[in-house]
C-alpha cells in the first residue's frame, strides 16, 4: 500500500494512499465495496450476538417470573411505544429511499430521504427520553428507589384513576404468589433499560453515521457508480430498526390482556 | 543459521516496511499512527509481550508460594488475586490475540497476495482497543487487584467481591471489541482480498486455521461482551441478573460465560495448529498429507467448539441429558483434533526431516497437544471429570493445551518467520537449545500436576497437605527452567534484530507467497501482485526453491521470483 504524506497547517497526516474513492489496496471499486459490504454484514452478524445474550436472559426471566414481568409490560405506555414503532419503521423507508436515490443518481433526494430518516431517529429518541421520564417519576428504576407500588400509591392530577387502581390491585394480587414481586418487577426494568438503552444507542451511533453521510452527500460525493456508504450504513440502520421489531412485542405487547 | 546459507550473501533490501519513510520519516507518530498491518503486528507484539511478562510474574510468585505446604510468600487474599490476575493477563491479554493479532496480521495479507487486510484502519483501531481495555485491566490489577478467578463468576464477581472487579471487567468488555474486530477484518480479507489464482484450496493451511480461528472470535466474543457488560451493571447498579437474592440466576452467567469461554481455547489453539500445518511440511520437505482434511478439521472444530460448553458445568447440577449430551459433544472434538495429528505424522513420514528451531518447537507441539487432548477426553468423561473437577488434573490439563500447545505453537511461528519479520535470522545452536530447554522446563512444571490433582489436590488453594510438597516443588523447579526457556528467544531475537546474519528472501527454503517477496518486505508486500499457479506446500515439483523430490539439503534459495 502506498502512503501519501499531507501536510495540513505544518502538521502531516498519514493517509492510505486513495485515486477518487479507491483506496490503494484495493484493485477495483467493485472489490472495495463488495469487501465493505461484507464487512458490514459480518459486522451485523456479531450485533446479533451481542443482542442475542439480552434475549436470552430476558426469555429465562420471563419465564421464571411472568406474573412480575406481566405487571411491568403493562407500565409501559403503549400509545408512545406503537408509535415510535411507526416512526421507525418509517425511516427505514426513507432510509431505503436514500440508497434508492444514490444507486440513481438523484443526489439531492439522497441529502433529503438522509435527513428525513435523521429525523425520524431523533424523534424517536425524544419519544423514547419522554418515557424514560416516566419511568424516573414512577419510581421505576431499578436500584434501591425502586418500587413497584409507588405509583399507585402516589396518583398526579394527570393519572387515570381507575387505571390506577387497577395496577394497585394487580400487584396486591401477585404479591401472593410472589412475595418478591419487586426483586422480579425489578429484574424487568432492568431488562427493559439495558435492551431498549443498548438499542438507543445504536440509534446515536446511526444518527452520527446519518450526519457523516449527509455532509458527503451536500458534496454530492454519492453517484450511481459510488454509492457504498450509503447502502451500508442502510444496512446498519435497518438492522437496528429489526431489533426494535422485536423488543415492541417482547417489552410491551406481551401480557396486554385488558 | 550459517548452514541454511552456505554460499550467499544477502543484503538487506533499501526500502522495506520497517523503515518506510512516511512524510518525515521515521518517528513515532510514524508507528503510533500507521495503516500497515506488518507494523501493527510488530505493536501488538510489544503489548502482548508486556502481558505476557506480567502474567508470568504472577505465575512465578504462584510457583514461590505453594514451594512449601503452608505457602511461602503471600497471604490466602494475596493468592486469590495472583491466580485470577494470572489467568486474566494470559488469556484475555496474552493467548487470545498472541498469534492471530501478531502472526496472523503479519502473515495473512503476505500469503493470499494481498497489499493489506480489508480494512487497515479498523485494524489500527483494534490494536487501541486492546491498549485501552489493557489498561483497565491495568488498573484494576494495581487498585485492589482481582480475586474473582479469571472466570468472574457471579454472584462472587457482583456483590461479594471487594476487589477492583469492575474496571477489569470494563477492560475485557473493551477487549473483546479489538477480538471483533480482528475477527471480521480477517474473514473478510481471506474472501475478498486473494491474488488472482489464489483459489480456496490453494490458501496456506494457517490461512484456514486463521479463518475458523475468526469464526469463532466474531460469534463468541459478544456474547462474553454482554455477559460481563450485565455482572458489571449488576456489581455497580445493585441489579439482579445472575445474583439469586435478587431472582437472578448464576447458573446463566456460566452458560453464557463459557458460550465464549469454552470456544475462546480454539480461538488459542487453533492458530498455533495453523502454524504447526506451516512448519511441519517445510521441514519434512514433502506436500502436507490430507491438506483438504486439515482445512475442514479446522472449520470443524471451530462449529463442534460451539457446542460443548456445558462440559464446564458439570457439577452444577444440570440436567443428567444435558450433561450426557454435552459430554458426547466434547467427545466428538477430538475427531478433528485427531485428523490433524494423523495428518501431521503422515507428512513426516519418510520426509527428509530437518532439525531447524521450528520444527523442534512444531514437534515438541504434537507431543504436549496429543497429551493434553487426551487428557481433555478424560474430562469430557462424566463420571472422570467429577472426581476430578477443579484439581490441578483440569490445571494440568489446560496448561498442556495452552502453553503446550498456544504458547510452542507461537514460539514456535515466531522462529519460523523472524527472518521474513526483521530481515535476519538468529543463532541456530542456542536457538535449538532454547527449545529444548522449553521442552523439559514444561514437562517438569506440568506433569506433576496431572499426578497431584488425580490424587485429590484441588486448584486455586494457597495451601496443601504435606504428602504433595515433592509434586509441588517439582513443578517449581521446572518453571524456573521453563521461564529460561521464555527468556533465552527474547534475548536472542533482540540481539538479532541489529547482529544477525541478514537472512534473504526465503531462508528454510519454503512455499508460501510470504517467502517470494524480500525480508522485511516492502511496505505494500508485492511490488507485482502476484498470480498463483501452483498447488500450496508443493515442495516436489518447486524448481525455483532449488529443490528435487525428498532433496536432503536444499540449496539456497535465488531470492525475489
Amino acid at each position: 500500500m502506498q502512503f501519501d504524506a499531507i501536510i495540513l497547517d505544518g502538521k502531516e497526516e498519514y493517509r492510505v494512499h486513495r485515486t477518487g474513492e479507491l483506496y490503494g489496496h484495493f484493485e477495483t471499486l467493485e472489490q472495495q465495496k463488495e469487501t465493505a459490504t461484507l464487512g458490514m454484514w459480518i459486522f451485523l452478524v456479531t450485533e446479533v450476538l451481542f443482542f442475542g445474550g439480552l434475549f436470552l436472559t430476558y426469555t429465562i426471566n420471563r419465564r421464571a417470573f411472568g406474573t412480575a414481568f406481566g405487571i411491568g409490560s403493562n407500565t409501559l405506555d403503549i400509545t408512545l411505544g406503537a408509535g415510535n414503532t411507526v416512526v421507525l419503521i418509517m425511516s427505514s423507508l426513507t432510509m431505503a429511499m436514500a440508497v434508492w436515490s444514490a444507486q440513481v443518481g438523484k443526489k439531492r433526494l439522497v441529502s433529503i430521504f438522509l435527513i428525513a430518516t435523521l429525523g425520524l431517529g431523533t424523534v424517536f429518541l425524544g419519544v423514547k427520553a419522554i418515557e424514560y421520564k416516566q419511568k424516573y417519576d414512577h419510581h421505576l428504576i431499578p436500584g434501591h428507589g425502586f418500587d413497584m407500588r409507588y405509583r399507585s400509591a402516589h396518583p398526579t392530577a394527570n393519572d387515570d384513576l381507575k387505571e390506577l387502581a387497577r395496577e394497585k390491585e394487580e400487584v396486591a394480587t401477585a404479591i401472593k404468589s410472589d412475595p418478591d414481586i419487586n426483586y422480579h418487577g425489578q429484574l424487568y426494568f432492568s431488562l427493559y433499560f439495558g435492551m431498549t438503552g443498548l438499542h438507543a444507542l445504536h440509534m446515536i451511533v446511526g444518527a452520527g453515521l446519518l450526519v457523516w453521510l449527509i455532509k458527503g452527500s451536500f458534496r454530492g460525493r454519492y453517484t450511481p457508480q459510488y454509492n457504498t456508504p450509503v447502502e451500508i450504513v442502510g444496512l446498519y440502520w435497518h438492522f437496528v430498526d429489526i431489533v426494535w421489531i422485536y423488543l415492541f412485542p417482547l417489552l410491551y405487547l406481551i401480557d396486554r390482556h385488558h | 543459521m550459517s548452514d541454511m546459507l552456505p554460499t550467499l550473501d544477502y543484503k538487506l533490501p533499501d526500502d522495506h516496511y520497517l523503515n518506510a519513510t512516511y512524510g518525515s520519516g521515521r518517528s513515532i507518530r510514524s508507528w503510533l499512527l500507521t495503516t500497515d498491518h506488518k507494523r501493527i503486528a510488530l505493536l501488538y507484539l510489544c503489548t502482548v509481550t508486556v502481558f505476557f511478562f506480567i502474567g508470568g510474574i504472577f505465575a512465578t510468585m504462584i510457583r514461590i508460594h505453594l514451594l512449601t505446604p503452608g505457602g511461602t510468600l503471600v497471604t490466602p487474599e494475596t493468592y486469590n488475586k495472583l491466580f485470577t490476575m494470572h489467568g486474566v493477563a494470559m488469556i484475555f491479554f496474552f493467548l487470545i490475540p498472541s498469534i492471530p493479532a501478531v502472526l496472523g496480521n503479519f502473515l495473512i495479507p503476505m500469503m493470499i497476495g494481498a497489499k493489506d487486510l480489508a480494512f487497515p484502519k479498523i485494524n489500527l483501531l483494534s490494536w487501541y482497543i486492546y491498549v485501552i481495555g489493557g489498561c483497565f485491566v491495568l488498573y484494576s490489577f494495581g487498585t485492589g487487584g482481582l480475586d474473582t478467578g479469571w472466570t468472574f463468576y457471579t454472584p462472587l464477581s457482583s456483590v461479594y467481591s471487594n476487589s477492583a472487579v469492575t474496571p477489569a471487567v470494563i477492560g475485557i468488555f473493551i477487549n473483546g471489541f479489538s477480538s471483533i474486530l480482528t475477527g471480521l477484518n480477517f474473514i473478510v480479507t481471506i474472501h475478498t482480498m486473494r491474488a488472482p489464482g489464489m483459489t480456496w484450496f490453494r490458501l496456506p493451511l494457517f490461512v484456514w486455521a486463521h479463518y475458523a480461528t475468526s469464526l469463532v472470535m466474531i460469534l463468541g466474543t459478544p456474547v462474553v461482551a454482554i455477559t460481563l457488560l450485565l455482572a458489571g451493571l449488576e456489581r455497580m447498579f445493585h441489579l439482579g441478573f445472575f445474583n439469586p437474592a435478587l431472582g437472578g440466576d448464576p447458573i446463566l452467567f456460566q452458560h453464557l460465560f463459557w458460550f465464549y469461554s469454552h470456544p475462546a481455547v480454539y480461538i488459542m489453539v487453533l492458530p498455533a495448529m495453523g502454524v504447526v500445518s506451516e512448519i511441519i511440511p517445510t521441514f519434512a520437505r514433502k506436500p502436507i498429507f490430507g491438506y483438504s482434511f486439515i482445512a475442514g478439521s479446522s472449520i470443524a472444530i471451530a462449529v463442534i467448539g460451539f457446542l460443548v460448553w456445558a462440559h464446564h458445568m458439570f457439577v452444577t447440577g444440570e440436567s443428567t441429558y444435558a450433561a450426557l449430551t454435552f459430554s458426547f459433544l466434547s467427545y466428538l472434538v477430538a475427531i478433528p483434533s485427531a485428523v490433524k495429528v494423523f495428518n501431521w505424522t503422515s507428512t513426516l513420514y519418510k520426509g527428509s526431516i530437518s532439525w531447524d528451531p521450528p520444527m523442534i518447537y512444531a514437534l515438541g507441539f504434537i507431543g504436549l497437544f496429543v497429551i493434553g487432548g487426551l487428557t481433555g477426553l478424560f474430562l469430557a468423561a462424566l463420571g472422570l471429570d467429577i472426581h476430578v473437577h477443579d484439581t490441578y488434573f483440569v490445571v494440568a490439563h489446560f496448561h498442556y493445551i495452552m502453553v503446550g500447545g498456544a504458547v510452542m505453537g507461537y514460539v514456535g511461528g515466531l522462529h519460523f518467520w523472524w527472518p521474513k519479520i526483521t530481515g535476519r535470522c538468529y543463532p541456530e545452536a542456542l536457538s535449538r537449545f532454547a527449545a529444548v530447554v522449553l521442552f523439559i522446563g514444561f514437562n517438569l512444571t506440568f506433569f506433576p500436576q496431572f499426578i497431584l490433582g488425580y490424587l485429590g489436590m484441588p486448584r486455586r488453594y494457597h495451601t496443601y497437605p504435606p504428602e504433595f510438597q515433592v509434586l509441588n516443588v517439582l513443578s517449581s523447579a521446572g518453571a524456573s527452567i521453563l521461564a529460561l526457556g521464555y527468556l533465552l528467544p527474547m534475548i536472542y531475537f533482540a540481539w538479532s534484530m541489529r547482529y544477525g546474519k541478514v537472512a534473504g528472501p526465503n531462508p528454510w527454503p519454503a512455499t508460501g507467497l510470504e517467502w517470494k517477496t524480500a525480508s522485511p518486505p516492502p511496505t505494500e508486500n508485492f511490488h507485482v501482485t502476484p498470480e498463483v499457479t501452483w498447488e500450496p506446500y508443493d515442495y516436489k515439483n518447486r524448481p525455483d526453491l532449488g529443490l528435487s523430490a525428498g532433496a536432503p539439503s536444499p540449496a539456497p534459495a535465488h531470492g525475489d521470483d
